[in-house]
């Protein structure tokens, strides 16, 4: 899942050092800061393409980090297509990537962030 | 499956004096400027923090990454700090996803959605970048220039891998100054405006002396970037993006001769553009405006729109850039003001000179940073839409058939309809159909973007009030 | 005059759903057509439907509705074949039979009372319902949920997608040689010596026929032909979701899936002018009310809402109507113009070729009303 890192922190920025929360991205743990959006600390964690276009079967990945594109959409605690530039990470966050259309037979129900 | 609770929503607030919507520089400054003259003030933004775009993460910043920035950023502090110390109500993480004729702003925050009524609002959503359709601009690996400013003001986050930048405009060079401070490898600049006319540039020759401590600055910054002994590439043409799953290698054209660099990373930029997606859903006047190459809304001299008590600041007015920005939201927030009946009937003479003189670089700008046709108005094969994968060939088509709205060619080919809901193809389709048609883009017209702003679920929209 | 005018054997006025299946109807047996088309961003009835091809329970109070619908739906596979014939474009049209969801026994037992009131009326074997417990309609709606009281189900009921349908009658017609001119707003028409001359701004055109389908402009065109067409907005809100797995196979009357996988949500009726601006509180309804029939969509995202102004008759049933005292102007108008659809390219373009007035619309008269009739509000 995780391909060759495209971007990493600046020196001391490392996620890991304090001030991390632990989200489970498509089950393994990624440390991520929490004063930075979801989309950031994919980015940093070595994942870059977090959809599918459910047109094309393309793979997408974040491109305006701002919320206007609507790229990084990703599932996050059973609830899909959330866009992970406006996320805030939190502990135990369940973060589910690489989704087309979303299932609604599957449906499960939401936990409230 | 039992009925899952449909969220709660919050009851209605009391009617407000003013709704300022974007916690940028024109949106903390109009909500300041109101709030100094005795109303009473909500400022919604849908990040966690103050700051908007060119401002992000200012609150939550480090010396390292402020010196990476420079000091424009820097100064957007001063403005968070009075923010903080008004007592301004700051509703963080809320995201406005309708707003009625009657100036009722639904919000979606915390998963309550909560109906807010008031008696103005000053619109203060700024700029995005503006659309660079190129073969392969959505793969993986490709992003904006933009994105890069804002990785590094949100997460102290840099590319790890040579990265290209390509486009023009100040903010590309600034991007790179930045990721050269930062210790970043810049494998090239592309730049794509096209080639620097002086002869055309002393047109605006005015403009340039006016402006010239922005002229100035970006002068410096193409030093640094100079300097470094980066691979600089002029007149750039024919871009292509090319890769199976993710960028592989870019391909391109420089003053005629074809290029090609391997890559893994390429941020794109041609410039900025107004934000419209708010004030096309009110239906509020706009104009096309053939210098800057976009939609901007009618606006008087407070910014007040087409539609009594709903201001426009910022970026999103037209672009002139963060300090503009700030003074053209104290006079939309002192406009307001005067529209209400409170402070002195001050005349906003002052500001909007200060606006002015700020705003006299703009033509030079404009002229010399031009985004090229061909990076506007793409080729046959180019995806104009991301979402549903339109390319420009398919909209010449229907126009070729007599479809000479974007509504229609939305309707015919889903351009448009995916969920960014024509932020990313919108100038572009307007500006492929006025030039396949030969009509002015402002008879062309644009789309009819209708709610939600931002997508909601079922569930939500049910709790609506 | 010397401005633009062009001769064919009929003018259309309007390049709506109404207005392209007649002028495709025209075409296809050879007769040269004009449609006049107006702007990009006017209210366009016809880029709002709900795509739904629906035959079972319409027509209450006038059982010939019913039979008109009824046969449009099954001639609806052949306009289907030929536009795609024609065009190369699948419109979609799906027929697996539909669902009408009752969300109380009261309304089951309104329901069935209707129903079979129709099928004793229509009295034609073919032209059936049944009636479904909650269960029994969860077997054809997997996600239904536990709180619907029941369903009707009717074989004759399906859907297309209405915006292909729309495309593929306008591609279509251009194919078959119509002249069409967008951006004409019609503002005079007069009768000469057995030619129509219609007129927009600068613009003019002539022909010995033509056809009134302008949705909301209908009744003030109509006019100038001296016919009484009274049509006024009712209010539809509609939205739909993002993609979607596939899931649901048969429409229903307040959800259905479409073609791409996006999830079609309304409907409302409102009476509110030529406002066509989405209201929360209404959008909440239907929201709510959906999530009541499928729970399983809780989640799901809309991505866009509209506001659709069905153009209704004071009965809300179509007016078909020549003119008497200007033969050969027709005024065509209907706000079920995907159901109806192959009527109106099969049964109605030849009506308006030879002026023979069939049977079928006997029922439909735009004279049936009179500036003095009551107009009860439509569905509310």
């Amino acid at each position: 899942m995780a391909s060759k890192a495209l971007f990493k922190y600046l020196p001391g920025h490392q996620a890991g050092a304090a001030g991390t929360v632990s989200v489970l991205v498509n089950g393994a743990v990624v440390r991520m800061s929490p004063a930075s959006s979801l989309a950031a600390g994919l980015l940093a964690a070595g994942i870059t393409a977090v959809r599918v276009s459910p047109v094309g079967q393309g793979a997408r990945a974040p491109y305006c980090m701002m919320g206007v594109c609507f790229e990084c959409m990703v599932d996050v605690n059973g609830r899909p297509n959330q866009q992970a530039c406006l996320i805030t990470p939190e502990d135990g966050m369940e973060v589910t990537t690489m989704q087309a259309a979303p299932s609604v037979l599957d449906a499960q129900e939401a936990k409230h962030v | 499956m039992s009925n899952p609770a449909i969220p709660l929503n919050d009851a209605p607030s009391q009617l407000r004096d003013l709704v300022v919507i974007g916690a940028g520089p024109a949106g903390m400054a109009a909500a300041l400027a109101a709030q100094r003259r005795g109303l009473d003030v909500l400022l919604l933004d849908e990040q966690p923090q103050v700051g908007g775009q060119i401002y992000r993460s200012i609150t939550q910043t480090d010396a390292q990454r402020e010196r990476i920035l420079g000091a424009d950023y820097v100064y957007g502090k001063s403005l968070a700090d009075q923010v903080r110390a008004s007592g301004l109500t700051h509703w963080a993480g809320a995201s406005v996803w309708q707003i009625d004729p009657d100036k009722t702003v639904h919000v979606l925050r915390n998963d309550r959605t909560t109906r807010i009524e008031t008696k103005s609002l000053v619109i203060a959503t700024g700029a995005m970048e503006r659309p660079f359709p190129v073969p392969g601009w959505t793969l993986p690996g490709v992003m904006t220039a933009g994105a890069g400013q804002i990785l590094l003001k949100n997460a102290a986050v840099v590319p790890q891998v040579p990265v290209v930048l390509a486009g023009c405009g100040p903010l590309l060079y600034l991007l790179a100054a930045q990721y050269l401070r930062a210790g970043v490898e810049i494998r090239a600049v592309l730049d794509t405006s096209a080639g620097t006319d002086w002869r055309l540039a002393i047109r605006h020759a005015s403009s340039l002396l006016a402006g010239w401590g922005y002229v100035r600055k970006g002068l410096g910054l193409l030093r640094e970037i100079k300097s470094a002994g980066i691979p600089f590439f002029k007149d750039v043409g024919g871009l292509r993006i090319e890769g199976e799953d993710a960028v592989r290698q870019v391909r391109f054209t420089s003053a005629g001769h074809s290029q090609q660099i391997d890559c893994e990373l390429v941020l794109l930029h041609q410039g900025v553009v107004p934000n419209t997606q708010v004030s096309w859903s009110l239906r509020a006047e706009h104009h096309w405006d053939d210098e800057q190459l976009c939609w901007l809304p009618v606006l008087d001299s407070w910014g007040q729109t087409s539609l009594p008590g709903i201001y426009i600041a910022g970026d999103g007015a037209g672009i002139g850039g963060a300090l503009v920005a700030e003074m053209q939201g104290a006079l939309a927030g002192i406009g307001v003001a005067n529209s209400l009946g409170f402070g002195t009937s001050e005349d906003g003479a002052q500001q909007r000179a200060q606006i002015a003189q700020h705003l006299r670089i703009r033509p030079f700008l404009n002229q010399q940073y031009r985004p090229k046709d061909e990076f506007r108005i793409p080729a046959d094969e180019v995806v104009v839409c991301r979402c549903e994968e339109v390319t420009a060939g398919a909209i010449r088509e229907q126009v070729q058939l007599g479809c000479v709205g974007p509504n229609q060619t939305k309707s015919f080919s889903r351009c448009g309809m995916g969920p960014c809901q024509g932020r990313q193809c919108g100038l572009t389709v307007t500006e492929i159909i006025a030039k396949e048609a030969n009509l002015p883009p402002q008879e062309v017209g644009y789309y009819r973007i209708r709610p939600p702003l931002k997508s909601l679920s079922l569930a939500q929209l049910a709790a609506g009030v | 005059m010397n401005n633009n005018t062009h001769s064919s054997d009929v003018i259309v006025i309007g390049g709506g759903l109404v207005g392209s299946s007649v002028a495709y109807g025209l075409l296809r047996q050879g007769l040269s057509v004009t449609i006049l088309d107006g702007a990009d961003d006017t209210i366009r009835p016809s880029r709002g439907n709900f795509g739904l091809v629906w035959v079972q329970g319409k027509g209450f109070g006038m059982a010939d509705y019913a039979r008109w619908s009824f046969g449009s739906a099954r001639q609806w596979p052949a306009l289907r074949d030929e536009l795609q014939a024609q065009t190369g474009i699948d419109v979609e049209l799906m027929q697996p039979g539909g669902l009408h969801i009752c969300l109380s026994e009261e309304e089951m037992a309104q329901r069935v009372d209707k129903l079979r009131w129709l099928e004793s009326e229509v009295g034609d074997p073919a032209y059936r319902s049944t009636v479904l417990s909650r269960d029994e309609a969860a077997e054809h709606l997997p996600g239904l949920g536990p709180e619907v009281a029941g369903a009707t189900y009717s074989a004759m009921d399906g859907h297309c997608n209405p915006l292909k349908l729309l495309r593929a009658l306008y591609s279509a017609n251009i194919a078959k040689g119509a002249r069409i001119h967008n951006r004409m707003q019609v503002d005079a028409i007069r009768k000469d010596g057995g030619i129509f001359h219609v007129s927009a701004g600068e613009r003019a055109w002539q022909a010995p026929r033509i056809v009134i389908a302008a949705g909301h402009a209908t009744q003030q065109l109509s006019a100038m032909v001296g016919m009484f067409v009274p049509v006024r907005p009712n209010k539809g809100q509609v939205f739909i979701t993002e993609r979607v797995q596939p899931f649901l196979t048969h429409p229903t009357n307040y959800v259905r899936q479409t073609d791409e996988g996006t999830v079609q949500i309304g409907d409302s009726m409102e009476e509110l002018g030529f406002d066509d601006m989405v209201r929360v509180p209404v959008n909440a309804r239907i929201a709510a009310r959906a999530v009541k029939c499928f729970p399983v969509l809780a989640n799901a995202r809309v991505v866009r809402t509209w506001a659709a102004l069905r153009v209704m008759s004071p009965d809300g049933f179509p007016m078909y109507q020549e003119s008497d005292s200007h033969p050969g102007a027709f005024a065509v108008t209907c706000h079920s113009g995907v159901t109806l659809a192959a009527q109106h390219v099969f049964c109605i373009a030849p009506w308006v070729a030879t002026g023979l007035r069939p049977a079928a619309i006997e029922a439909f008269p735009a004279t049936r009303f009179t500036p003095e009739t009551e107009v009860k509000p439509y569905g509310i």
